[in-house]
């Protein structure tokens, strides 16, 4: 689920497209922000001064939105498959994801496993740090005043707002992320899937589950 | 704000500007441990916090992230408040009508 690719337009599902072929009045043509304007002030200024250079912030910029969460749903699969991957990710999530050519970014990061006796979830409490090599930006709400505080005290009231709703017996973990530890969620393979391949799994991953607000189901 | 008191949550989501995508590409050139690193994630925070609760409120999640960055470099000596005003202005001047014949 990638918001960041304006090029794959969607035209099976109609939003406002009132004429395809109508001139496009670009972007440039509407005055910035004050805060728009500052992100190119600090841009500009910072590559005139050598910090880096305009090729680096353009790779950054791509390189960054390549990261969705299929990757992270390729590592779950991967792991339902392969015991030996799943006990490797668990305790070496990098060396894990560097196997199968996955990039886990500058931060550590802990894979944090499901079982019929845990739910795991996470949030960051102080800001918003993420699993954004493997799941790409994070979404609004996960940054947003209510999850942010909510979710630590009560989560399974949380968790109902997405529709999720843990047993009483189940224990819920929730995991507070900061900028020196990332958390991503390994769910629990759903029951009826054992005919699946790796590709097929993957494609049942969806960010929420990798978050933790919701769990993975089998295909209807 | 861990335990504090809020509403329901919103379960909102948007695509990103590409200012957005800017700002998030400079943040992780900055706290890159190739560029010193610069500016570290927790710095930038930090930034955030030293807004106060008024304006976090006011401003959008990259709006707060940009202004962070500005001000954090400003104190450390990167950039100089003189020089970001005089950019800023070039930056807008780019806009202004004289340059920009469909006005």
């Amino acid at each position: 689920m990638s918001h960041d690719h304006p090029h794959h337009h969607d035209h099976d599902h109609d939003h406002d497209h009132p004429d395809p072929h109508a001139p496009r009045k670009d972007l440039e043509d509407t005055p910035p922000t004050y805060h728009q304007a500052l992100a190119d002030a600090v841009a500009e200024l910072l590559i005139e001064k050598g910090v880096f250079t305009g090729g680096d912030l353009r790779n950054t910029i791509e390189y960054m939105q390549g990261r969705t969460p299929e990757l992270g749903a390729k590592i779950t699969a991967r792991a339902w498959v392969d015991p030996a991957f799943k006990a490797k990710l668990l305790t070496n999530a990098k060396e894990a994801a560097a196997e199968i050519g996955i990039d886990t970014g500058p931060a550590p990061l802990l894979v944090m496993e499901n079982t019929p006796d845990v739910h795991n979830v996470i949030v960051c409490t102080l800001c918003s740090c993420y699993p954004v090599f493997l799941l790409g930006k994070s979404p609004d709400w996960y940054k947003s005043r209510e999850y942010r505080s909510r979710v630590v005290r009560d989560p399974r009231t949380v968790l109902s707002e997405f529709g999720t709703d843990i047993a009483p017996q189940r224990e819920v973990r929730v995991h507070d992320s900061t900028a020196d530890m990332r958390y991503m969620i390994l769910p629990m393979r759903p029951e009826g899937t054992d005919g699946m391949d790796e590709t097929q799994l993957a494609q049942l991953v969806t960010r929420d589950s990798l978050i933790g607000v919701i769990e993975v189901s089998a295909p209807a | 704000m861990g335990g504090l008191d809020a509403g329901p949550v919103a379960r909102t989501e948007h695509t990103f500007e590409p200012w957005e995508n800017k700002t998030d590409a400079i943040v992780r050139l900055l706290s890159n441990p190739k560029s010193g690193p610069l500016m570290r994630i927790d710095e930038l925070r930090r930034g955030i916090e030293d807004m106060g609760p008024g304006i976090y409120d006011e401003l959008t999640y990259y709006e707060r992230w940009i202004a962070s960055v500005a001000n954090v470099l400003i104190e450390k000596g990167v950039i100089h408040v003189d020089e970001l005003g005089r950019k800023l202005e070039e930056v807008k001047a780019r806009h202004t009508p004289a340059s920009s014949p469909e006005h």
